[in-house]
């Protein structure tokens, strides 16, 4: 098994796919020539050509409606916005059209198209590449939120988007792209879309979370495992309809829970993992169902301080650990 | 002078380490803010690291193709005058603000908060659901549990301890306030620890089951039980039930069974005999007006004990239709609380099934409960010779502490002369 990057595991599935099926193709700012402002699509212009690597205007809602209607022809788009906070002007057609295409139709239409997205701050994006923006998109039926944390988690399951015969949303954190690097098996794989997976075993706490989060967990747990604390750490890894069932065992395991995001903390992810634990768990709960989220604020600032006090890091998250198994 | 430190600098969004490719200066020379120190090579670009100090480089700490992650140290440099108002020594002292929280200083002041945590008992009786439900699921005293949690708080993890260590705190007090109700619960819904082999077949104890093992755990093990068994010559009776079955079943709609004529019997002699018609109530014993017969009607697996309301108030044939629809609902599971509230006093068709003699468990918290037997014909003495005549037993299982054997057996002689009288010259079934 190869140890590679975060960014080279998007790059590893996009190509495998396009050689896999030629149904496949690439469409987004910047991604033929240039290989992407992240080079996330490096390399593709050349092995595949113009034809299949789509340098596309400025303008997402026409990146997600050729998408759309490419998929709805039969093909496998897989559209690219060049930040999450791009998004905004493709909403429309996203949530009116690719979500609902199935079901208007009467299952006779659908749009089996993926689009990428690096989300997430703490590389002084500022305010306009720094969001994080799946809680837009979770009361959605029709849509797949997929925010894989590991390059492992990241090729199974962009090539399962892909395959996927609906539309699918798939948020990479721009800062886990280079930092977070891991083992990725040669062979071919995909990951069930839709599914959690425990990332640690431990009894003392329980911390739900997804995206670049898990790794901060992971490296809290450590510490705390030094003082005795065990944590358990479930990566939801689809946050869009969640893993309910591995949900309730998480939280039940210990009856502690912490749910971490570094999206803002109201309407978000974790507060629907936080209402399907009081629905289901009472009885298990030790202590009250914690949240640990960014501040309520527009976006993530721009100076270093303030973007700081925003971003979500080890060591908050430690604090919020230790603090709710002392509880 | 002072030493501070040069790190690697973010070089760009999601760049999260760089290489050196090479130093741009050696230990000894003298640097100004700005002046590039080292080549840096990164996955999107390469660059100059400049100094954020004008001084002398001391030491270069991280070598040519190293790579090193954004904010480690790269280089030392000795600036005039420590202290200075420039970024870095802020960021300094953050650094060791940080470093001194694991120092022993601030580890002594932690253990000393752990200390003041211990000695807080203020949430000693606060309980969250999961420990609650452990509580009670183990029979744990939650007094003499010591918590480990914030202000003493027992935790889950504490009494999951205590499950796992097997020594169990439970107060001897709250055994003895234990109502009979829970005593009666332990005996029959909790694992006995019996094994199974095999193919066994485990059912698991639910819903009606469970009921009637606490009501039946519950009446043996309170009420005393005194049982007399008397046997009646029905022939008259059988023969006024065979002539009018057909025409009553034609005309009514429904079958004129034996039971009802039972029911009716002892609806009257209950009127005669209020002590049977009686509930023991520890300090008292109160004789009900009501005349609510209970009928055991078996479904399957299941036993219900609806109620005859007014059984003295009603014909055979009002009886006969309430039989009738009590047993129709009981099949089709339709009977409600109501159907079964407010019984007085019980009378159970054993005869249904063969049985010839039995002895019932009576129907908490009622005092007595009658058993109608198999009518079987039997060559009996009468007037100096044999004859055939139609048998049947009635047994009664009587609450010792309401009744005793007088009175009940008055009771069961009076059944008996009521029955026996009952023929088609003197008898209406309407």
């Amino acid at each position: 098994m190869a140890v590679i990057s975060y960014i080279q595991a998007v790059t590893q599935a996009l190509k495998e796919e396009m050689q896999r099926d030629e149904k496949v193709f690439v469409l987004g700012e910047d991604v033929g020539k240039r290989g992407g402002v992240f080079r996330a699509t490096d390399g593709l212009y050349e092995e595949f050509g113009e034809a299949r690597v789509l340098d596309t205007p400025l303008a997402e809602s026409a990146i997600a409606g050729v998408g759309i209607g490419a998929a709805m022809y039969g093909m496998r788009p897989v559209a690219e916005m060049q930040f999450a906070d791009f998004i905004m002007p493709a909403v429309n057609q996203i949530i009116s059209e690719a979500a609902k295409t199935r079901y208007r139709s009467n299952n006779d239409w659908s749009v089996p198209m993926t689009i990428r997205a690096p989300y997430g701050g703490g590389v002084h994006g500022a305010l306009y590449h720094s969001q994080s923006v799946e809680a837009l998109f979770a009361n959605q039926p029709g849509l797949k939120i997929v925010m894989p944390s590991t390059p492992y988690d990241v090729k199974g399951l962009l090539k399962a988007s892909i395959r996927d015969n609906d539309p699918v949303l798939f948020f990479e954190h721009k800062r886990a792209y280079r930092l977070i690097k891991g083992e990725v098996p040669d062979e071919d794989y995909t990951l069930p879309i839709g599914k959690a997976d425990v990332k640690r075993e431990g009894s003392d706490i329980t911390v739900i979370t997804y995206g670049l989060c898990v790794h901060f967990a992971l490296q809290a747990a450590e510490k705390l495992a030094e003082e005795g604390i065990e944590a358990h750490v479930l990566d939801l890894r689809t946050v869009y309809p969640l893993d309910q069932e591995a949900i309730i065992e998480a939280a039940s395991k210990t009856g502690k829970v912490l749910l971490v995001t570094e999206d803002n903390k109201e309407g978000g992810i974790i507060s629907e993992v936080s209402a399907i634990i009081s629905e289901n768990c009472l009885f298990d709960l030790d202590a009250p169902v914690k949240r640990l989220a960014g501040p309520d604020i527009p976006s993530m600032p721009y100076a270093p301080t303030m973007e700081k006090y925003f971003m979500m890091n080890p060591d908050k998250v430690e604090k919020a650990m230790r603090d709710l198994a002392e509880f | 002078m002072g030493l501070e430190k040069i790190n690697m600098p973010q070089l760009g969004e999601s760049v999260t380490e760089g290489t050196i490719s090479s130093w741009l200066v050696q230990p000894g020379d003298q640097v100004n803010k700005y002046d590039p120190i080292a080549e840096v090579m990164t996955d999107k670009v390469n660059a100059e690291v400049p100094s954020s100090f004008t001084g002398t480089i001391k030491e270069l700490v991280a070598q040519e193709d190293d790579t090193i992650e954004v904010g480690e140290l790269m280089c030392y440099i000795e600036v005039e005058g420590a202290g200075s108002t420039e970024e870095a020594p802020v960021e300094k002292e953050v650094v060791e603000v940080e470093k001194s929280s694991d120092s022993p200083a601030s580890s002594s002041q932690s253990k000393q908060n752990k200390t003041a945590i211990s000695d807080d008992t203020t949430s000693k009786t606060r309980y969250s659901p999961a420990v609650m439900t452990l509580a009670q699921d183990n029979n744990i005293d939650l007094n003499q549990v010591e918590g480990s949690g914030r202000g003493g708080r027992i935790t889950r993890k504490d009494v999951e301890k205590i499950i796992q260590s097997g020594d169990i705190p439970t107060s001897a007090s709250s055994e003895s306030d234990q109502s009979e109700n829970k005593r009666s619960e332990s005996a029959t819904a909790q694992p006995s620890g019996v094994q199974t082999a095999e193919g066994d077949i485990e059912i698991p104890v639910t819903g009606v089951r469970k009921a009637i093992a606490q009501n039946m755990v519950k009446s043996t093990t309170e009420i005393p039980h005194a049982w007399m068994m008397v046997e009646v010559d029905v022939t008259g009776l059988v023969e006024l039930r065979n002539s009018v079955k057909n025409q009553f079943k034609e005309k009514e709609g429904y079958s004129l069974t034996f039971f009802s004529f039972f029911v009716k019997a002892v609806a009257q002699a209950l009127k005669e005999y209020p002590q049977l018609n009686s509930t023991w109530a520890g300090d008292k014993i109160i004789q009900r007006k009501a005349v609510n017969l209970n009928i055991a009607v078996a479904k399957e697996d299941e036993l219900f004990v609806p109620v005859i309301k007014d059984a003295d108030e009603k014909s055979i044939k009002g009886i006969a239709k309430d039989i009738t629809a009590l047993a129709s609902k009981a099949r089709q599971g339709k009977l409600t609380s109501k159907d079964m509230e407010g019984g007085t006093f019980t009378v159970n068709n054993t005869g249904s099934f063969g049985s010839v003699q039995s002895m019932g468990v009576i129907n908490h918290p009622q005092a007595a409960i009658l058993q109608v037997e198999s009518i079987v014909k039997k060559p009996v003495f009468q007037d100096g010779m044999f004859g055939a005549r139609d048998m049947v037993n009635l047994c009664l299982s009587l609450d010792h502490r309401v009744l005793d054997g007088l009175v009940a057996g008055n009771f069961l002689a009076r059944v008996k002369e009521i029955l026996e009288k009952m023929t088609k010259d003197n008898t209406s079934v309407y």
